[in-house]
């Protein structure tokens, strides 16, 4: 594994990936769709549900799931209304970009060969993207990285308590995949910058 | 999963800019974007941001990250209300927490 590079003629960026990898990949994009889905952009109960019917327009509070907090955090700090309006109307744009921002690593991974079914040993993905798509998986590697940090409470110079936990804990081999999307995004950005 | 339209979709990709109370002017009172440190973004990734989306230079993007890096936040754009929103909507649609308030 060695994360992402330039090619030097084709200007695309490029990663060959295990098919476990690869399969892990889509498992963490797969779930964030599902979330960004889940937990519908809808405004709070209406009274009247006529009313309700007719309404199209985005939600207005915070989410409840902590990550969807994070990836959608209030804008305006003091001032309640604007931050409903805010919310309102930017919130289900963001959802769908970030929903559909997934989608393109899970497309991706299937186009360059990842069956619906990781059975074959020994399988390589190679993934070769043209500059906009890479973006699109570096914006997504952190919607990602922030919905998995945010679920494991990783906080700035943590590093040791994730060390002292036992091999076993899954909560070690959720920030060990925490640090390898890291690893892969570093990589991504180190090849775009070049 | 990735290719059932319906649940989400709806809402307006494009910012409605939220209406200014009338009289107030957006050049006596600018606002400001603000970006605050998480400790899961990775400085390059930051840096990277500020120069794509701003069209900062390398250098100016770097004491901007790191301004949020070490004091914890940092002013990253300068303007009226709706230019404000549409910077916020970006930092959030790259995962920076971004929030914006009216210029001291």
């Amino acid at each position: 594994m060695s994360g992402f590079a330039r090619h030097r003629r084709s200007r695309r960026v490029i990663a060959t990936f295990t098919g476990f990898e690869a399969d892990l990949l889509r498992s963490l994009a797969g779930q964030l769709v599902e979330l960004l889905r889940n937990e519908a952009a809808v405004p709070d109960e209406h009274a009247d549900p006529l009313e309700a019917l007719f309404d199209f327009s985005g939600p207005t509070t915070e989410p409840e799931d902590p990550v969807l907090a994070r990836l959608f955090p209030t804008a305006y700090v003091e001032d309640e209304e604007a931050a409903a309006e805010f919310r309102r109307y930017t919130e289900g744009g963001l959802r769908d970009g970030k929903s559909k921002a997934a989608c393109r690593i899970i497309d991706d991974l299937e186009e360059a060969g990842l069956p619906d079914e990781l059975t074959e040993d020994g399988l390589m993905i190679d993934v070769e993207l043209v500059e906009a798509d890479a973006e699109t998986w570096m914006r997504s590697f952190t919607d990602i990285r922030l919905a998995l940090a945010t679920r494991l409470g990783v906080e700035d110079g943590d590093e040791a308590r994730w060390q002292s936990l036992p091999d076993d804990d899954p909560r070690a081999q959720a920030h060990d995949i925490y640090e390898w999307v890291g690893y892969l995004q570093e990589t991504l950005v180190a090849a775009l910058t070049r | 999963m990735c290719h059932d339209e319906g649940v989400s979709a709806a809402s307006p990709v494009e910012l409605e800019p939220t209406l200014t109370p009338e009289g107030e002017a957006n050049l006596a009172s600018p606002w400001v974007t603000i970006v605050w440190n998480d400790p899961v973004n990775l400085m390059s990734y930051v840096s990277y941001v500020f120069q794509k989306y701003f069209g900062y230079s390398e250098k100016h993007a770097e004491k901007l990250m790191l301004e949020v890096h070490n004091d914890g936040r940092s002013i990253v754009s300068t303007g009226s209300r709706e230019e404000m929103e549409r910077d916020v909507q970006a930092m959030h649609e790259h995962g920076l927490w971004a929030t914006m308030e009216k210029a001291e």
